[in-house]
């Protein structure tokens, strides 16, 4: 071999056939089946529960509304969690949906985000020990929440004082997506406006969204990156309901004075979120999280636990 | 009143003129009226104010600077204004109250809008006693319309317990803030459900009162009007051009516009012919004579004054001397008998102390001539003795000789 071949890939002189690599994985996953977890956190009232159902296709989780008066309002935020597998051509997706029903519904919000944080972190921990056994299995189970959900109040205006205090908390733990629910309530203008307001306040309070930038992205990756960040926050309108429009069937909100399409790109930024969290980013959130945030938490907990040994 | 009599009218008095004569004094005097606008910020209080009196009261919003101080309590922000529409001077103050509702922590979030209302009203309460009375401000508020955000459930804890506060001070105006954004299925729900609420939790918001003597059109416009609240409302003082080529006010959506003024599609009309057009003068009236006399009854009774009744009773001067000489009489009767009634009692006492005394004296009396008996028997005894020769003392000489014998 010639000096130059130091610096260059040594070419192939015949088919070795490693390039079946990738088939062999993709059918070893499709056996096992993949998981996802994803967390919403919103106030009450803000369509949480319809946008899952939504951008999944399937009833999964009811609204948790208060309906009845005689009913008290929660006093607590409390963690539902629910686990379903949806089956599309042949890959099984283990679905676990995290609700927090109560967060920002008292009168007295503080630490309402506590029991959230620690939800998180629990997960992160249970997998930790689960590691650190020495028995332990080929396979662990991930509980950990790969992707959550943040649901903005369409004001128009700007982030409420407990949104800023909670996306601070939540984005140094999890790959935080932020979103504008109800988004009908604004217009094409106003909804620029408002979603300029949002990220510049997040940038002046130092939030770090998904997705993050990093150095081995690739030309491809950044411009689809980029593309997100302008997007985000995304301004969503989720329904369950199907309304004929044209001919055709799709899902939609009826009006006396208009018709809005859930799958209209016009009409609402729907398309993009189920895209970027189903079709483009489902594996990277899921990586993410275990090379970025459990990480971070692994070598915190580790640490502690070293210097508490050695006191 | 109610014992008087009703006499037909034999020919034209004049007096039918008396509603004119008072509208030409109330347009000369003008008109005020103060409404508040509670409710989280981004519910569109400012535009619907500006939509309800087709007038840039409020600017739009300009971005506030970033930065990590915020206010820390609900604000009260008073604009006034001075509108005029066909000779009919209206003075309008709109009491804002930014920062409601936008905290962590809610809890204190009604006090400072307590504190304006009952401030208002101490301040006419003050200007109601004072010696000159020519000139009273009426600054208090006469409706407060209360922004429910559109979550399509029900009253958020927040709403219940700002309402449970405020619904025996002021007339409270339930909203439904940007329903452009639920169905009309959704609204009815909802509407439904957040009354339910209300009648739950005893929440008394302002219902118009039917008159025997209005009209059956009166009475069916109120109706209907009563019947659409909490109002559904959306706000714009943009003009947008609808598919069909007209100008109206409205929100342009790809999907649709909606237009304010189009009874189909929003309350908002209803909201404006309540507040506005028929039962503005009834809303001062209430808070005048409900609200107002409320606050002012338990603040005097806090104050230490007690109910006196008998200012209410009628006074007819013949029964009032009559009264007055009956009651003199009885008390000159009284205090006759209360002086027989101490006579009584001294009599009593000094015979009874006579009796004792004369006990005692009898006692007296007959120890002393039991002494003097007993005195003379001795006596007598000692006369007999000497008589008989015998010594005085004879015991003596028994004893002598007793002795004598046993040596």
């Amino acid at each position: 071999m010639s000096v130059e071949a130091e610096h260059s890939q040594p070419i192939l002189q015949s088919y070795v056939g490693f390039d079946s690599i990738t088939s062999q994985i993709e059918k070893k996953l499709l056996k096992r089946g993949f998981q996802f977890n994803v967390m919403v956190v919103g106030q009450s009232g803000l369509g949480k529960s319809t946008l899952i159902n939504t951008i999944f296709a399937s009833h999964l989780i009811d609204s948790k509304g208060r309906i009845q008066p005689d009913e008290a309002s929660r006093q607590t935020v409390e963690i539902h969690s629910f686990t379903e597998a949806i089956v599309e051509n042949g890959v099984k997706l283990r679905l676990n949906i995290v609700d927090t029903p109560g967060y920002g519904d008292q009168v007295n919000n503080e630490n309402c985000w506590e029991p959230i944080i620690k939800y998180i972190k629990d997960q992160h921990s249970s997998f930790l020990r689960k590691e650190l056994t020495a028995m332990r299995d080929r396979f662990i189970q991930d509980t950990r929440i790969h992707c959550c959900l943040f649901f903005i109040s369409p004001t128009g205006h700007s982030l409420k004082p407990i949104d800023i205090v909670v996306l601070k908390k939540l984005t140094e733990v999890v790959n935080v997506v932020p979103v504008i629910a109800k988004s009908d309530s604004l217009t094409i203008e106003e909804r620029i406006a408002f979603k300029h307001r949002i990220k510049e306040e997040m940038k002046f309070h130092n939030i770090n969204l998904y997705p993050y930038a990093s150095d081995e992205d690739d030309e491809q990756d950044s411009a689809l990156n980029d593309s997100i960040q302008d997007l985000i926050p995304f301004a969503v309108v989720g329904s369950e309901k199907t309304i004929v429009v044209d001919g055709k069937t799709v899902r939609g909100r009826q009006n006396r004075w208009g018709v809005i399409n859930v799958e209209n790109e016009n009409h609402c930024e729907f398309i993009h979120l189920r895209n970027f969290l189903t079709r483009t980013h489902l594996q990277d959130l899921i990586e993410t999280t275990a090379m970025i945030h459990y990480e971070t938490f692994r070598s915190k907990q580790l640490l502690a636990l070293k210097e508490n040994g050695q006191q | 009143m109610n014992g008087a009599l009703r006499k037909k009218l034999q020919g034209y008095v004049g007096f039918a003129n008396l509603p004119n004569q008072v509208h030409r004094k109330s347009v000369k005097k003008g008109f005020q009226f103060t409404v508040m606008v509670v409710g989280e910020s981004g519910l569109g209080k400012s535009t619907l104010v500006n939509t309800l009196f087709n007038a840039p009261l409020y600017p739009s919003k300009d971005h506030v600077l970033l930065s990590e101080e915020s206010p820390k309590t609900v604000g009260i922000q008073v604009l006034s204004t001075d509108i005029e529409e066909n000779g009919v001077r209206l003075k309008l103050n709109v009491v804002d109250t930014p920062g409601f509702g936008d905290f962590i922590n809610n809890e204190e979030s009604w006090k400072p809008i307590l504190e304006t209302i009952e401030g208002r009203f101490d301040s006419y309460l003050e200007q109601e006693n004072r010696v000159n009375r020519s000139k009273i401000t009426d600054l208090r508020v006469n409706a407060c319309l209360y922004f429910i955000a559109p979550t399509g459930h029900s009253l958020k804890a927040l709403d219940i317990e700002f309402m449970k506060r405020l619904h025996k001070k002021v007339n409270l105006i339930p909203v439904i803030a940007k329903s452009d954004t639920l169905t009309h299925e959704e609204i009815a729900a909802f509407k439904e459900r957040i009354l339910l609420d209300i009648a739950h939790h005893d929440i008394k918001i302002y219902h118009a009162q039917h008159y025997d003597s209005d009209d059956i059109e009166t009475i069916n416009e109120t109706k209907d009007v009563m019947s659409k609240i909490p109002f559904a409302i959306v706000g714009s003082d943009k003009i947008i051009e609808t598919p069909d080529g007209r100008h109206v006010r409205g929100r342009k959506y790809p999907w649709g516009a909606i237009e304010v003024d189009n009874e189909e599609h929003c309350d908002f009309v209803k909201l404006r012919q309540m507040l506005v057009r028929t039962h503005m003068e009834e809303l001062r009236e209430f808070t005048n004579d409900i609200h107002y006399e409320n606050y002012r009854t338990e603040k005097l009774l806090v104050l230490g004054y007690q109910q006196d009744n008998t200012v209410f009773r009628e006074v007819d001067p013949l029964a009032k001397l009559e009264e007055e000489r009956a009651l003199h009489e009885a008390k000159l009767v009284k205090m006759e008998q209360d002086m027989k009634h101490v006579f009584q009692q001294k009599v009593q006492e000094k015979e009874s102390k006579l009796t004792q005394s004369e006990q005692e004296l009898y006692t007296k009396h007959k120890e002393m001539k039991d002494a003097l008996e007993k005195q003379r028997l001795d006596l007598e005894e000692k006369k007999r003795r000497i008589e008989q020769g015998r010594p005085i003392t004879p015991e003596k000489t028994k004893k002598k000789g007793f002795g004598f014998a046993g040596k």
